[in-house]
């Protein structure tokens, strides 16, 4: 039953990150970080070598907070003709769990409407969660679009 | 009223589709002229398909496309390289479908045709039912003619072209300069970003010596860096220049004094790449080294376009594939050195990230600029595409060529006046 109870936690952390990020909570999405954390989407989805291989984003705390105020800048113009991100997060399953952290991989389907046309990014998710006394933080978080090792087009959002 | 063309009959009429000051719109939407430009310009030309440190090793290979063309760069058991076509000669099936990696042969996965390295046919599953019919000699992978120069390959589908080198041309000065990114290092591919737009190829061609759209389209990218890094890219009003290097070749020089890596290795360390020196001298490289890697790591200070379908840009090579008329693919490069230090390379990738890709602080903004160029183009019937900036303050180049200011359109006048030539060759 604990088992239930943490993956109902961390479930539930996740969602709320998918709905800030879909609701432009770009502030709340910044302050679920540890001061160590990494955004990560590679290319290959073998790959686990993440610094010393080439990635779509491989984001620690100042890239992040560039990514955000480029966001909010309106400087970007493609940040700017997606109207609208909705993900769907689900297929929880823990991978590992200890004292301070839990592994958790989840599944992830987004869509946007950029220039007027619907288009889905399907992805896996891992996190790696530090457990904290008013919940979790994200440690590492590796994004592996089901269409990396092809080609994508310009992302103008945060997966 | 005197430039109005009918649409429905220009594919034919390259002469006044094509001034020298402007193009006609048409060239980015007619399937008749795109069908027409993959056999004059693709089949008939150089065309990159790839750097030799991506098939290192014996039985490394790597795929890319000449035009519609699946090809396969391999490196057989003498270590010898091949440009191969990627089509079982039984019924013409790809036999490789992987990006870049490591085999021992190519297996088409119809009816086991089995190929080596070298495009030899080795294995045919019921021999007995081809004695007498056929012999395996007579059926390898098409070999296609290639040439290398700094480990960059070209190939060819005409056997009778000019040597890649009488090709390049004024270029290949600019290539010895980019090959010294290394930062003493021989360069070496870490990885690729691949993304398509809904537009035309050229559209991406004329952007490599475009230096006019930085600061609007990249106004983001230079407020997410540091100062002094901000004003290295606010170059509009510096000392660089766009120079026709002949063959539809161009190089835009942004920062002229990040044309030759290895000259000025005294100078100040800019402060984006302290913590790297430091990181650097603390691994115990002498000084020298360190200055060298450190100049080297952001790249050279110029755009290098080859005609028809790579640029040297910067720091990475960014590759064209026409998919159809409306649709491109863009590949961007990501290079290193050959057995640099852990953090010249991670710096190297950094940057990378930071720019270019789907996910880039820049190249979104590009991408979403020549969406908007292909969409707006279809506005009216008979517009033209000016490329005529400069063109009344040009200059004779050291080396003898046509030059113009740096945000000047010298550079796709280039491509588009060679463009010409092979359309109505």
């Amino acid at each position: 039953m604990s088992d239930l109870n943490m993956l109902n936690q961390v479930r539930a952390f996740i969602d709320s990150e998918a709905d800030m990020l879909d609701f432009e909570d770009y502030q709340g999405w910044l302050d679920l970080w540890t001061e160590t954390g990494t955004y990560i989407v590679p290319i290959d989805p073998q790959e686990s070598d993440f610094a010393n291989s080439l990635n779509y984003a491989y984001d620690k705390k100042e890239m992040r907070e560039l990514r955000v105020a480029r966001l909010n800048s309106g400087e970007a113009v493609s940040t700017q003709t997606t109207d609208k991100t909705v993900r769907q997060m689900g297929r929880f399953r823990i991978l590992d769990e200890g004292a301070a952290f839990v592994t958790v991989r989840c599944s992830m389907y987004l869509s946007e409407c950029r220039h007027g046309n619907l288009k889905t990014y399907p992805a896996d998710l891992t996190y790696t969660l530090k457990k904290t006394d008013n919940g979790f933080q994200i440690e590492e978080k590796v994004i592996r679009l089901q269409n990396a090792n092809a080609y994508l087009s310009s992302i103008g959002y945060i997966l | 009223m005197t430039d109005l063309i009918n649409i429905k009959n220009v594919a034919a009429d390259y002469d006044s589709l094509i001034m020298e000051d402007k193009v006609h719109t048409s060239i980015y939407s007619n399937p008749e002229i795109f069908e027409e430009e993959l056999d004059k310009v693709f089949n008939n030309t150089w065309v990159w398909v790839g750097h030799e440190s991506e098939i290192p090793d014996v039985g490394s290979y790597k795929t890319a496309m000449i035009g519609r063309h699946s090809v396969i760069v391999s490196r057989d058991r003498k270590k010898n390289i091949h440009v191969l076509l990627n089509r079982c000669r039984h019924r013409a099936a790809t036999v490789c479908e992987g990006k870049r990696g490591k085999t021992k042969s190519f297996m088409c996965p119809y009816h086991g045709w089995g190929y080596s390295l070298d495009g030899a046919l080795r294995a045919i599953p019921k021999p007995e039912e081809y004695e007498g019919v056929i012999n395996k000699e007579d059926y390898p992978l098409i070999s296609l003619r290639f040439e290398t120069y700094q480990g960059l390959i070209f190939a060819t589908f005409k056997e009778d072209i000019e040597p890649l080198e009488d090709f390049l041309g004024g270029a290949k000065k600019w290539i010895d300069l980019f090959v010294k990114q290394g930062g003493g290092y021989p360069l070496k591919v870490l990885g690729d970003h691949r993304f398509r737009f809904p537009g035309n190829w050229k559209i991406q061609l004329e952007n490599t010596t475009d230096a006019y759209h930085f600061p609007i389209v990249h106004k983001s990218f230079v407020s997410s860096v540091d100062d002094q890094t901000a004003e290295i890219f606010d170059f509009l009003d510096g000392e660089g220049h766009v120079e026709d290097l002949g063959n539809g070749h161009s190089v835009m020089v942004m920062i002229p004094e990040l044309v030759d890596l290895e000259k000025d290795l005294d100078a100040p360390i800019p402060e984006r790449f302290q913590a790297l020196a430091e990181e650097l001298a603390a691994e115990g490289h002498s000084d020298l080294e360190v200055r060298r890697m450190v100049r080297a790591v952001g790249g050279s200070g110029f755009n290098l376009n080859l005609f028809p379908n790579v640029a040297c840009s910067m720091a990475f090579f960014r590759v064209l594939a026409p998919v159809s008329v409306e649709e491109t693919e863009i590949h961007h490069v990501a290079i290193g050195g050959e057995g640099a230090p852990a953090a010249f390379n991670q710096m190297r990738l950094r940057l990378h990230e930071h720019f270019q890709g789907p996910m880039g602080f820049g190249t979104p903004d590009d991408a979403e600029a020549w969406e908007r160029v292909q969409k707006g183009s279809k506005a009216g019937k008979d517009e033209w595409i000016l490329v005529n900036r400069g063109m009344g303050n040009l200059k004779e180049s050291p080396d003898g060529n046509v030059s113009g200011a740096v945000c000047s359109e010298t550079g796709m006048r280039s491509a588009y006046q060679y463009y010409k030539k092979m359309m109505t060759a």
